[in-house]
């Protein structure tokens, strides 16, 4: 039971990972209808940043993460403003291709500034300390993890729901026209959605990087992961890729626990495929994920 | 788009006195024709084992390209997994044309003739196809492209853990063409002419690309072509048109993968060794970005796209200084690569996006434009030709 409850855990603190880095997907999918591939290699760019800031400049961890923030923000809000506003009115298969065109870039500046060999991440919890409760290891970076998870979707509920700009975002994401013609700034409320999903990425990586010894310029494909999350939930729905994310990081730590005991019949690395797998099987039977808004077509 | 609209050539039988559509073009083209077989049979006789290998790997992936441009660039649907389908053409080819085990650990193989494999590995892969494809359909835009996309990973997971047919984590060897004792892996005397593997391979690989090309140009103006491509443009407005969707998506979706399933037979081959980790995301990526490169829904632009995207990394690998690889931070070529291949993709999304061939096209109406105003021997026959050079073909 202890084991249980310490992959119950730890798949929720795995999920608030995959539910930060879904969040920025499914942010930038509402305002702007572009699914951005690149979110992962901003999480990188993000994480070596701080590690940079940290060991190499010795800047102190959390000035390390502002200018993390900053930079990763400053990518996304130029990528915006000077390739995506080009690429308006394009096929999908297009835009798709030009954010992992900005991914492989930012992924390539990574390694040739830093190199490929692992590196320590930069994080303010030791990797070891954590509390022991009944058998079950809580380690502080997982509760960490969960607590600014929680944190952030209630600080970004609010921003939705109660500013001026949130209620222009949401405006937008209903009908972009309706938006213009009510006076909302398209650019901004566009640049609003890349420079939250940009912050919001690097928040994420660093939990992510906390849960490793060592980070190396791959990091960015476990933002891959989150895919699963914020189909299932329903790529325009905010709330469903937090969701999502949870179910996700669940599913993939259970199977890993428990998949040893079914070796012979499922193999090595199970758990990496479950994600999509209750994906598959969750647009067969919603093609649209639990909370994403249906196309009627009728012909 | 514009480059597969219908226009006057594609409906010939439409304009008073034109000519019958003819399976290989009109006969200026023959002229090019035959200008480009001299250019390769040079190629061939001079080219030393290096190019060889480079150029034979080319055309292989040209092949890829081409089953990619059949769904993405022709029908429009997103697809990320390609080399899903790769794959199980190359596993096809091992299991029936590999060599039979003689110890206990090694993978299968039944030693079949290359007649057998080669269009078993088209078959089992269009197969796979059919039997993914309902699935996928149903799904749009971007959910197809991540669903294709787990497809890598699900993969990358049974061909790990299927031992006996994939070798496991540590991969396999592939089958090399024999024809008794006439085999690809040595140099063999034709007629007193002595061929190198590579060569050998050469003209095995290149009528197999210009086939495949040729016919993925003759059925784009077919009535199945244009379905796939009226899906494309508009679904509903298809369906309007009588289009059935699920059979237009599907024909290009088993159409791609069994062209999928040869080149993967073939590059398995080719390269003789291959792990269940080569078939990955980045290699489905870099086909992506070989169609956009060269020319969405195009033959001509597919070819292109595969000698950018695939033959010129090689070239950088071969003939740079920098090292292959490195682990400080220092430029290796392969870094180079990518950040070429990366801004590639930017730079012809962003100002070319009909790629090299638009541009190439756009050359070619420039000069002659200025051989009509500038000589006396522009016909007006041939201006009017520009906007529709051989679209789909």
């Amino acid at each position: 039971m202890a084991y249980f409850i310490q992959l119950v855990f730890a798949g929720i603190a795995v999920g608030c990972i995959y539910a930060l880095i879904g969040l920025g997907f499914s942010i930038i999918y509402k305002a702007s209808g572009v699914i951005n591939f690149a979110q992962g290699e901003l999480l990188l760019v993000g994480v070596y940043i701080i590690s940079a800031g940290v060991f190499e400049w010795h800047l102190g961890f959390f000035l390390a993460l502002l200018l993390a923030i900053v930079v990763t923000v400053a990518i996304a809000l130029l990528f915006e403003r000077f390739v995506l506003t080009r690429m308006i009115g394009r096929p999908v298969f297009s835009i798709l291709m030009i954010t992992i065109g900005l991914d492989i870039v930012l992924r390539t500046s990574v390694s040739v500034r830093w190199g490929s060999n692992p590196r320590p991440p930069g994080t303010p919890f030791e990797i070891t300390s954590g509390y022991n409760v009944g058998g079950v290891h809580f380690a502080t970076s997982d509760i960490w993890t969960i607590l600014v998870t929680v944190l952030l979707c209630i600080a970004l509920y609010y921003f939705f729901r109660a500013t001026k700009y949130g209620l222009a975002m949401r405006a937008t994401a209903l009908d972009q026209e309706a938006a213009l013609a009510m006076g909302i700034n398209i650019r901004t409320v566009y640049a609003l959605a890349w420079g939250i999903s940009a912050a919001v990425a690097t928040i994420g990586g660093i939990f992510l990087a906390s849960k490793s010894v060592a980070i190396d310029p791959t990091l960015g494909s476990t933002a891959l992961l989150a895919f699963p999350a914020i189909i299932l939930g329903g790529i325009d729905s905010v709330s469903g890729a937090v969701l999502g994310g949870i179910i996700i990081g669940l599913a993939e730590v259970l199977t890993a626990g428990y998949e040893s005991h079914f070796a012979n019949l499922l193999g090595a690395g199970f758990h990496e495929i479950t994600p999509y797998l209750i994906m598959i099987l969750v647009l067969l039977i919603r093609p649209y994920g639990f909370f994403g808004t249906r196309k009627v077509e009728r012909v | 788009m514009s480059t597969s609209s219908p226009t006057a050539t594609n409906f010939p039988s439409s304009r008073v006195g034109a000519e019958p559509p003819r399976l290989l073009g009109k006969p200026s083209h023959w002229i090019t024709l035959c200008i480009v077989l001299a250019a390769i049979i040079a190629f061939f006789l001079v080219a030393s084992e290096d190019w060889l290998t480079i150029i034979n790997y080319t055309l292989i992936d040209a092949i890829a390209v081409l089953s990619l441009n059949v769904l993405s660039g022709y029908t429009g649907q997103i697809s990320l997994g390609i080399t899903f389908f790769m794959a199980i053409g190359a596993y096809t080819a091992a299991l029936l044309g590999g060599d039979p085990p003689t110890s206990p650990g090694d993978p299968l193989g039944l030693g079949l003739s290359m007649f057998i494999w080669l269009p078993a590995a088209g078959i089992v892969a269009a197969l796979a196809g059919a039997l993914i494809g309902p699935t996928a359909l149903r799904l749009k835009g971007f959910y197809l492209g991540i669903v294709t996309l787990s497809l890598v990973f699900i993969g990358h997971y049974l061909f790990t853990n299927a031992g006996s047919l994939t070798g496991g984590p540590q991969g396999r060897t592939f089958p090399v063409p024999t024809f008794g004792n006439f085999s690809f892996a040595q140099q063999n005397n034709v007629l007193n002419f002595a061929l190198t593997p590579g060569q050998q391979y050469f003209l095995l690989i290149l009528p197999i690309l210009a086939l495949s090309a040729l016919f993925v140009g003759n059925v784009m103006r077919s009535r199945a072509g244009r379905a796939f491509q009226a899906v494309r443009d508009n679904e509903e407005g298809a369906a309007i048109m009588g289009v059935n969707l699920f059979e237009a998506k599907m024909g290009a979706f088993i159409l791609s993968s069994f062209l999928a399933g040869i080149a993967g037979a073939l590059l398995a081959s080719f390269s003789r060794y291959i792990v269940p980790g080569y078939w990955d995301l980045t290699l489905a990526i870099q086909f992506v970005a070989a169609i956009i490169v060269g020319g969405l829904a195009s033959v001509w632009g597919s070819i292109l796209g595969a000698a950018f995207v695939f033959a010129l990394p090689r070239l950088i690998d071969q003939f740079s200084l920098l090292p292959p690889s490195t682990s400080s931070n220092s430029l290796s070529s392969g870094d180079l690569n990518a950040i070429i291949y990366g801004l590639l993709i930017l730079a012809f999304l962003l100002f070319e996006p009909g790629g090299v061939l638009a541009l190439v096209r756009r050359g070619q109406s420039l000069t002659r434009k200025f051989h009509t105003h500038g000589g006396e021997g522009g016909e007006p026959a041939e201006v009017t030709d520009l906007s529709t050079p051989e679209s789909g073909g």
